[in-house]
């Protein structure tokens, strides 16, 4: 009976396999160095914009987040960022307009339950566990140099 | 020449986080919550800066920067106001990325109406 059971998953597991569209990982990988590339340029044209208009680098590149993760928002909107992410795999899910559309997507699709529900609760389905992760490891990291620089 | 590193470096890290998504079938919020982790240990330890020195938009755009910009956030608010800095400083440095991701996340429910899944 086990020898079945065994038997019958490896088989399945060989099906899935076999059913499983092969992507090739070149291919997939290039596509995403494309995307990921144009949209880290488009970030360097803006923070150079910021720039001539007589900002500090910093303040550059607050501005450039806030309009890539604006123009992220309209793409998202428009239903555009899906194709990005169709064609782009990584390249659309790294840069922060990955993030914002990870914000974004799931406000708009929900919304038909409620304000609390609805938006509230589904626009940190990924924005929350990357604040929750990114808080916690920034802060354990600044526990050791807290504890790095007493010692010294 | 900077546009050019940008777009290099910043393709880079995307090819690469592709490769692992290929190999480890990771689902999109697994990958982001590593990447920003990622960020905040390579800034920790010191490599992160010398990319962004390198690369500008290509290194902090992509989350690597995002996690990058917590740590810088920690590291100075511990230097200005020691144990309660650690309370204070991740969210300063990450409230522009995180505010805005969320009010203009917000405002677009409004303005936009829900699409079918296309599969």
């Amino acid at each position: 009976m086990i020898r079945d059971v065994e038997k019958r998953n490896k088989n399945y597991n060989a099906y899935v396999e076999q059913v499983t569209p092969k992507a090739s990982c070149l291919k997939n990988c290039i596509k995403a160095f494309i995307t990921g590339g144009a949209i880290c340029l488009f970030g360097q044209i803006l923070i150079e914009l910021f720039k001539n208009a007589g900002m500090a680098k910093d303040e550059a590149s607050l501005w450039t987040t806030i309009c890539l993760v604006l123009a992220s928002n309209i793409l998202t909107g428009l239903n555009i960022y899906p194709l990005i992410t169709t064609w782009g795999g990584a390249g659309s899910l790294v840069p922060i307009t990955g993030f914002a559309n990870s914000v974004a997507a799931p406000a708009i699709e929900y919304k038909a339950e409620g304000e609390v529900f609805g938006i509230g609760c589904k626009i940190f389905t990924i924005a929350g566990p990357v604040i929750l992760y990114g808080i916690f490891s920034s802060w354990i990291a600044g526990l050791l140099y807290l504890l790095a620089k007493l010692w010294m | 020449m900077v546009f050019v590193k940008a777009f290099v470096i910043g393709g880079l890290i995307c090819a690469a986080v592709q490769i692992l998504m290929e190999k480890t079938k990771l689902m999109p919020g697994r990958i982001m919550v590593l990447l920003v982790c990622s960020g905040v240990v390579l800034g920790a330890v010191g490599l992160y800066e010398p990319i962004l020195e390198f690369a500008g938009a290509g290194a902090s755009v992509p989350l690597l920067g995002f996690g990058n910009v917590l740590w810088k956030g920690i590291k100075q608010a511990v230097d200005e106001s020691g144990f309660l800095g650690l309370f204070k400083g991740g969210f300063t440095a990450c409230a522009v990325g995180v505010s805005s991701a969320l009010i203009f996340g917000y405002i677009s429910s409004w303005i936009f109406k829900p699409h079918m899944k296309k599969k």
